[in-house]
């Protein structure tokens, strides 16, 4: 009997720094793009955040956020063929 | 000759109906938490994870080497044991389907691959320290790498979130979710498809029809990316329903996690060498996410009715096996009762399931309620017939009475009619 403690340690620490990482990307790529429509509701958002400068940062920071997580995807799907 | 011929074709059908339970079973894995948080409806949630098994069945073309992964010795295995491993595996399944609990099928599989060499060619067959490394230790490990993941997920995206409102970033959650979700269908068409396709391939070499070492004809990847497909898109909505509502009450944030998670550790596992249980993965991710939010709870009563069954699916379905294996050494007469008790027990299975049946419809109606009532109505019987299996699996079995035992646990009062409602499943995965 061989337990194969170093590849379960691997799966474990690369598992938990993928999804972590993944998840938080997402969010902050979710959170972006959703923080401008909150303002009118609220009306106590972020200071400044109506103006198109910032507006146009979170949709790019948003699109990066989102691009990575596509790139992860694409690996995963490579992953799955290879 | 004609024998070998006829014995081939039923283990090729009974390959094919696993391969559909398999499908049937494991539809949860990758479309509960999407059908529970809302992302997607549930008929379109099957059909989209039915393509992409199908899809991921013809993704690779590597073939199974072995389908036990080293779990008994697979030289000069006879086409029956196979085809005892089968009917072990499906009966499984089938019975954990009806009390909606998930358990790996890969599990069922490997426990029927032991029980029925273990009667056939008895200790030396099985290598019981790939059973420790195989089975044991990834069971233990797959919900807890997958929890931990899904837990700390949860928290990071509350935390970041956190001033956000919930309906504006609903559906950005939904999208990743299904993203996720696909991931984790087209991981299991390609690696739970391409067991099948082991299956029957090794059978056709025993039965000398291929020569060793060869792949698995196309009709064989079709049938099984088939099969698979057709099991995945009728949904096993039981399982859905514990899985999605049963375990703990999924927001879009978790459910999110969730099955990013339970893709990552899926995908993680199978290409750095320490395989994990697409099922458990999936269920702890489920259990981990329910505890990553503030005031989320997880179900812990039907937790534990879960780790029973999964503690169980590697006895259960190798005692079941091992009685099936002793019939088939009877000859052609054993082969045929068992596939008769398969087709009987698949029927009466089915049609206990009608009696509260739970599909689409249904599968996330009153999360609260649905548990409650669930909770009550299984109550009285699903811990007996758990109790009744413990029973069977720790008493030292006299192999004759084992089927028989069988059959009485599942339902005697369902036999008589059971012809009707088996006698169209494999029929129709044969047309397949």
């Amino acid at each position: 009997m061989n337990i194969d403690w170093a590849a379960l340690g691997s799966v474990f620490g690369v598992s938990l720094v993928t999804t972590v990482a993944l998840v938080g990307l997402f969010t902050l790529g979710v959170v972006a793009l959703a923080r401008p429509e909150r303002q009118p509701d609220t009306g106590s958002g972020a200071p400044g955040g109506a103006t198109g400068s910032v507006g146009a940062l979170r949709t790019a920071g948003a699109c990066l956020c989102f691009g990575l997580c596509l790139a992860a995807v694409a690996y995963g799907i490579h992953l799955i063929v290879a | 000759m004609e024998h070998i011929t006829l014995l081939l074709a039923i283990v090729i059908v009974t390959a094919l109906v696993f391969d559909f339970t398999n499908g049937f079973h494991d539809t949860a894995n990758a479309m509960a938490t999407t059908i529970s948080t809302g992302a997607l409806k549930p008929k379109v949630a099957v059909g989209m994870s039915a393509v992409l098994n199908l899809v991921g069945a013809f993704l690779s073309v590597e073939v199974a080497k072995t389908i036990s992964g080293g779990l008994i010795n697979e030289q000069g295995i006879r086409t029956e044991v196979i085809f005892a491993a089968l009917v072990g595996a499906i009966l499984w399944n089938l019975f954990t389907w009806l009390l909606g609990l998930p358990s790996s099928s890969s599990h069922a599989l490997f426990g029927g691959l032991i029980g029925a060499t273990l009667m056939s060619v008895g200790a030396s067959g099985v290598n019981g320290g790939v059973v420790v490394t195989k089975v044991l230790i990834p069971a233990l490990a797959a919900p807890v790498v997958a929890g931990v993941a899904a837990m700390l997920a949860t928290k990071l995206t509350y935390r970041i979130g956190r001033n956000t409102d919930d309906r504006a970033t609903a559906k950005g959650y939904r999208a990743g979710q299904i993203a996720s979700a696909g991931l984790v269908s087209l991981a299991h068409g390609t690696n739970d498809a391409q067991k099948t396709m082991g299956v029957i391939t090794l059978a056709l070499v025993t039965g000398g029809v291929l020569a060793p070492g060869s792949n698995p004809p196309v009709w064989v990847i079709v049938s099984a990316g088939l099969a698979i497909a057709l099991g995945t898109y009728l949904g096993g909505w039981r399982i859905i329903r514990t899985m999605g509502t049963g375990l703990t009450d999924l927001r879009p944030q978790q459910g999110f996690a969730a099955q990013t998670s339970a893709a990552t550790v899926i995908l993680a596992s199978s290409h750095l060498g320490f395989s994990l249980s697409t099922t458990q993965s999936c269920s702890g991710a489920v259990m981990g996410a329910g505890l990553g939010r503030k005031g989320g709870v997880v179900r812990w009563s039907t937790a534990s009715r879960m780790f029973i069954a999964w503690g169980l699916t590697l006895p259960a379905a190798g005692l079941v096996a091992a009685g099936a294996e002793f019939l088939t050494g009877q000859g052609t007469w054993g082969v045929t009762a068992v596939a008769v008790l398969l087709i009987a027990g698949s029927g009466g299975i089915w049609l206990a399931s009608r009696r509260r049946p739970v599909d689409h419809t249904n599968v996330t109606e009153g999360m609260d309620a649905a548990a409650g009532t669930r909770e009550g109505a299984a109550g009285s019987p699903a811990p007996a017939g758990i109790v009744t299996t413990a029973i069977a699996a720790v008493s030292p079995p006299p192999p004759a009475g084992v089927a028989q035992d069988l059959s009485a646990t599942i339902h005697a009062p369902a036999v008589p009619g059971a012809p009707t409602g088996p006698a169209g499943e494999p029929a129709r995965t044969a047309t397949v």
